[in-house]
């Protein structure tokens, strides 16, 4: 194995290109985890810093933790955490509203302190010539590392063996959730839906003349928008289109106006031919909107 | 550049990941926040294992991932319960305790 490090303690060039590029990169997305708005947004982050990590650790002759790096946090306890976020909900962003009264600003204050304690004693302390790890990886590292933990601490890997199993049981115990209603299968949601006369299904969203995305409201017979076609997660984000938009709309053609105009009495005037719409609904512009009208007037 | 770049890298990643855990109330940010302090802990002893020659810095990071893996399966799992009954994740909302 090439020794990556000089006589005198130092690392190679490549090694410290390596280092400034990835150093920036993982401080930035630090960052992002202290300012992302989003909980998504700094998971992401973090997985950025997590794997400048484990670029670092090969870099740093350790092979083998820079693949448990990748495989154990950014592959398994990062997407654990974006599971628990979806389970948590759409809506999990950060509030902003301070139940201790300057409590930002002297967390800021104490995180800065922590900083420069930090920085100042580690980046003074003297520690001599860095020996390498040319010697102790002889064997190629994971052979090394075998050696070590079998050979030097068998108890700690027994000890952490019993503590993973005790947490997987843990999580299942915290999670498990007793059903206190019985199941609801499809036969009871089907005869449930005889009985309430609505043999037909649930309405979907956006059946409707002039749009036909998920976020606006089906119309009923009626002409009043059904809020229950549209998905509960969409309503929760406030992406919902406007329900009392859509049913103006439609009194706005019906009253022989443009749909998107507001119905002013010197616009209406100023239309061309807008007398003519009900009539022939032939016109290629507004014949959704003609549409529309004869639908509702059929029911 | 010598091997104290490293360390240091290591304890700005830590004081940031403490910062967050101090000013964010967003309990599974919170929760990255003890991450990344793990993870600038872990860099810290595979730059001293470098240092010093021996392996016995990575095996103690190799630890600490392990020990960390099952901390996060535990903590997400009290989140997870905590915002089934409180139905919310922030860190302010757990005040049942308070007088």
């Amino acid at each position: 194995m090439i020794a990556s490090l000089t006589s005198a303690g130092q690392t190679t060039t490549g090694e410290a290109i390596l280092f400034w590029i990835l150093a920036i990169v993982m401080v930035l997305a630090a960052f992002g985890l202290l300012f992302a708005r989003k909980a998504v947004h700094a998971a992401l982050s973090l997985v950025v810093v997590m794997i400048g990590l484990a670029f670092m650790y090969v870099a740093q002759d350790a092979p083998f933790l820079g693949v448990v790096q990748v495989v154990v946090y950014t592959g398994a306890i990062m997407m654990l955490f974006l599971f628990v976020l979806m389970l948590v909900g759409v809506d999990a962003s950060d509030s902003l509203t301070e139940t201790l009264r300057g409590q930002r600003w002297i967390a800021v204050v104490g995180g800065l302190g922590l900083l420069v304690v930090l920085v100042g004693v580690v980046g003074r302390a003297h520690y001599g010539a860095a020996t390498g790890l040319t010697d102790a990886n002889a064997d190629s590292n994971p052979v090394a590392l075998a050696r070590v933990v079998f050979g030097d601490y068998p108890f700690a890997l027994e000890v952490v063996g019993a503590l993973l199993i005790t947490a997987a049981v843990g999580a299942i115990t915290l999670t498990h959730r007793r059903r206190l209603s019985p199941r609801v299968t499809q036969r009871d949601r089907s005869e449930a839906r005889v009985l309430d006369g609505t043999i037909a299904g649930k309405p979907v969203p956006g059946v409707y003349a002039r749009h036909n995305a998920m976020d606006v409201p089906a119309l009923g017979p009626d002409g009043q928008p059904i809020d229950a076609s549209v998905s509960r997660v969409l309503r929760v984000r406030g992406q919902e289109a406007d329900a009392e938009e859509y049913a103006a709309r439609i009194d706005r053609v019906l009253a022989g106006d443009w749909a998107n105009a507001p119905a002013t009495g010197v616009e209406a005037a100023a239309l061309p031919g807008a007398s003519s719409i009900e009539e022939s609904g032939q016109t290629a512009e507004i014949a959704d909107e003609g549409a529309v009208a004869a639908a509702k007037e059929q029911s | 550049m010598t091997l104290t770049h490293y360390v240091v890298l290591a304890a700005i990643l830590f004081s940031i990941g403490a910062t967050t855990v101090l000013v964010r109330r967003n309990a599974i940010i919170v929760f990255m926040g003890v991450e990344l302090m793990l993870n600038a802990t872990n860099l810290a002893l595979v730059t001293f294992s470098r240092m010093h020659g021996n392996l016995t810095g990575q095996v103690l990071a190799f630890f600490v991932m392990t020990v960390a893996a099952a901390e996060v399966v535990i903590g997400l799992a009290i989140i997870i319960s905590i915002f089934r009954t409180r139905r919310s994740a922030s860190v302010d909302d757990v005040n049942l305790l308070k007088g």
